[in-house]
């Protein structure tokens, strides 16, 4: 279905430790959204000086209420465009695109499936644990982060969850070292079919390789920079293998953000490899 | 020059603007409306059909295409800056025979007017692609990007020397559909850009695209290394708008009957009417579709209504005016 273009209303506006949650009104869009579909934001009003938009995993939907339908994303400031969007306030409107790119793929029939999510990566994951338990499906949650403050949603998401694993770097929560640490174990513990992951590159980059050695199958979804977020730009490409064994530098916008663990060249990222279709080097 | 008279009354009066004729031509090509994509903003289309219908439009101007598949570079391709952005995406593309094939018959099976943007490292290699353009359907005009490095010429850009510009468009000229009309794209980072535009007239170019990007940089503060993987990209956006309405006036001052499509930091009508009123016979709307993806047609209607309150009957009548003579005195003085 075709991603809407609307001006959607602030509803709210509240912290969640380093976050910042909104809540915006979306008629039409929840009926649009499945799990690890994201949506992107004009910054600044129509003169702005910033022009791109910026992208976010959509956290939860509500189809009905008085607002005719809504939208929650979670913010992390990380610049002018991010402070700009946290500094809103109830009843300001928002230019909002979505649902964008390719979502998660659930599977047909129950599965065991882990969900790992880096700092506020989990935002997508909520979603995405619900409707995998509707299905039967056993859903076991890795929540990593740095430190505690940078986690999102533990407390919550354990409630979709049979189980919930809290990683910290500095052993501020649960268990201290990275994500990677505790998931070989429960990939072999819960005898997983599917790892869900998504955080920054370098732990999809590790999450993949792990499930990938143990022969599971897994889906990440990455967090590239992207400007315009509907296909037109080919900023946010990455390296990554299709399904004829040729390497394509591809949109993470639309061909994206969830990618096979097993399909991205994690190592390259950044880089056009040498054997790259139409790469500068050699190639074709 | 005719000029209708200004009866809508100001703005919020109620009563409606008259609608305005905004068909225009680039060359033989005529169009029924006056604002197109700008290449390399909207891929081949297909994305942005689904915010605004494309054949509503001038045009969708392709990404420029090369003889080959190309990755393009490595990423950081782009950099936000204020009222702008820098891209280095290196052409990343299909290749022709794969456009040709995909791309290009989309479009046409859609029904949108398109100009298909071309791109070469040699002289040769702008001269096969005009010709594997050749008798191909949907195709009404071609757009010769000529902001590429010479890999003949220690890599120096065609654009931005007379000659390398107008061996380009001869050779585009020589092997492309004698009907099809050509369209010089120039680069505002030359020392005098009446030299090229006369130079790729006098190579066979129909009409000129006036501008492409502006070379820019950025140093990333946290690595104290240049931002782009490619070091520097194209500036493009707002902030190069001024730049932009300053070429299209200085070409149509030397040359008033080559047409121009203008483009730059285009935003909403009254930018596209600036260009207009400088000389273009056209606009492109480029970088600001990816602030707002429907932003080509919303732009075109807000285009419309600024000629309207304007007091044109036609965007024809308003193409250039800028340049015109002073305004006659008053036939009658007042009295004393």
């Amino acid at each position: 279905m075709a991603p809407l273009q609307l001006t959607g209303q602030v509803l709210d506006v509240r912290r969640a430790g380093l976050y910042t949650v909104l809540s915006l009104t979306a008629p039409g869009l929840a009926e649009r959204t499945r799990p690890g579909h994201f949506l992107n934001i004009g910054i600044g009003g129509e003169e702005s000086a910033l022009l791109l938009r910026r992208s976010f995993a959509i956290y939860q939907v509500q189809s009905r209420g008085v607002y005719g339908g809504s939208v929650d994303i979670v913010v992390g400031v990380n610049g002018k465009g991010t402070q700009w969007l946290v500094d809103r306030r109830r009843h300001d409107t928002l230019s909002i695109v979505g649902p964008l790119g390719r979502p998660f793929t659930l599977p047909k029939d129950p599965a065991n499936c882990i969900l790992v999510g880096g700092g506020y990566g989990t935002a997508p994951l909520f979603m995405l644990a619900d409707q995998l338990r509707e299905r039967g499906c056993r859903v076991d949650v890795i929540a990593g982060a740095a430190t505690e403050e940078k986690l999102f949603g533990t407390l919550e998401i354990k409630r979709a969850a049979s189980t919930l694993t809290v990683t910290t770097d500095d052993g501020s929560m649960g268990v201290q070292g990275r994500v990677t640490d505790v998931l070989d174990d429960l990939i072999v513990k819960t005898n997983a079919d599917v790892v869900y992951a998504c955080g920054p590159m370098g732990m999809l980059a590790a999450v993949a390789e792990v499930a990938t050695a143990r022969g599971v199958y897994s889906q990440c979804s990455v967090e590239e920079s992207m400007a315009c977020g509907v296909g037109v730009c080919m900023t946010c490409v990455l390296p990554v293998i299709g399904e004829d064994g040729i390497t394509r530098m591809v949109r993470s916008c639309v061909e994206g953000p969830v990618f096979r663990g097993d399909r991205v060249r994690w190592s390259e990222v950044g880089t056009v490899p040498p054997d790259t279709l139409g790469a500068p080097s050699g190639g074709n | 020059m005719s000029r209708a008279l200004f009866t809508s009354g100001p703005i919020g009066s109620g009563s409606p603007l008259p609608a305005v004729d905004m068909s225009t031509s680039i060359g033989v090509f005529q169009t029924p409306a006056p604002v197109f994509t700008a290449s390399g903003c909207a891929a081949a289309g297909k994305e942005l059909d689904q915010f605004f219908d494309i054949t509503q439009i001038g045009g969708i101007v392709t990404k420029s295409v090369m003889l080959n598949a190309r990755s393009g570079r490595a990423t950081p391709r782009m950099a936000e800056t204020p009222s702008g952005m820098l891209n280095s995406i290196g052409l990343q593309g299909p290749g022709i025979d794969s456009f040709i094939e995909n791309d290009l018959a989309w479009l046409r099976q859609r029904g949108a007017r398109t100009v298909v943007s071309i791109a070469g490292g040699s002289v040769e290699e702008y001269g096969k692609l005009a010709s594997k353009l050749r008798n191909v359907e949907g195709i009404s005009a071609i757009e010769v990007n000529i902001s590429c490095p010479n890999v003949e010429d220690r890599g120096q850009v065609f654009a931005c020397d007379p000659n390398s510009a107008s061996n380009v468009i001869q050779a585009v000229r020589r092997n492309a559909d004698t009907r099809t009309p050509i369209i010089a794209k120039l680069s505002p980072d030359v020392t005098n850009i009446v030299t090229i535009a006369h130079a790729v007239q006098r190579a066979g170019a129909d009409a000129l695209a006036v501008i492409n990007t502006t070379l820019g940089m950025v140093i990333d503060l946290d690595t104290m290394r240049p931002a782009l993987g490619g070091v520097t990209g194209g500036l493009s956006g707002p902030a190069i708008r001024p730049i932009a309405v300053r070429c299209v006036w200085q070409i149509h001052q030397a040359l008033p009957d080559l047409p121009i499509l203008g483009m730059g930091g285009i935003r909403n009508g009254e930018d596209a009417l600036q260009f207009i009123l400088a000389g273009a016979s056209a606009v492109s709307v480029g970088t600001v579709t990816f602030h707002d993806p429907s932003a080509p047609l919303r732009v075109q209607q807000e285009l419309e209504t600024a000629l309207a309150l304007r007091g044109f009957s036609a965007l024809r009548d308003a193409i250039g005016y800028a340049h015109r003579g002073p305004d006659l005195p008053e036939l009658e003085e007042e009295p004393e």
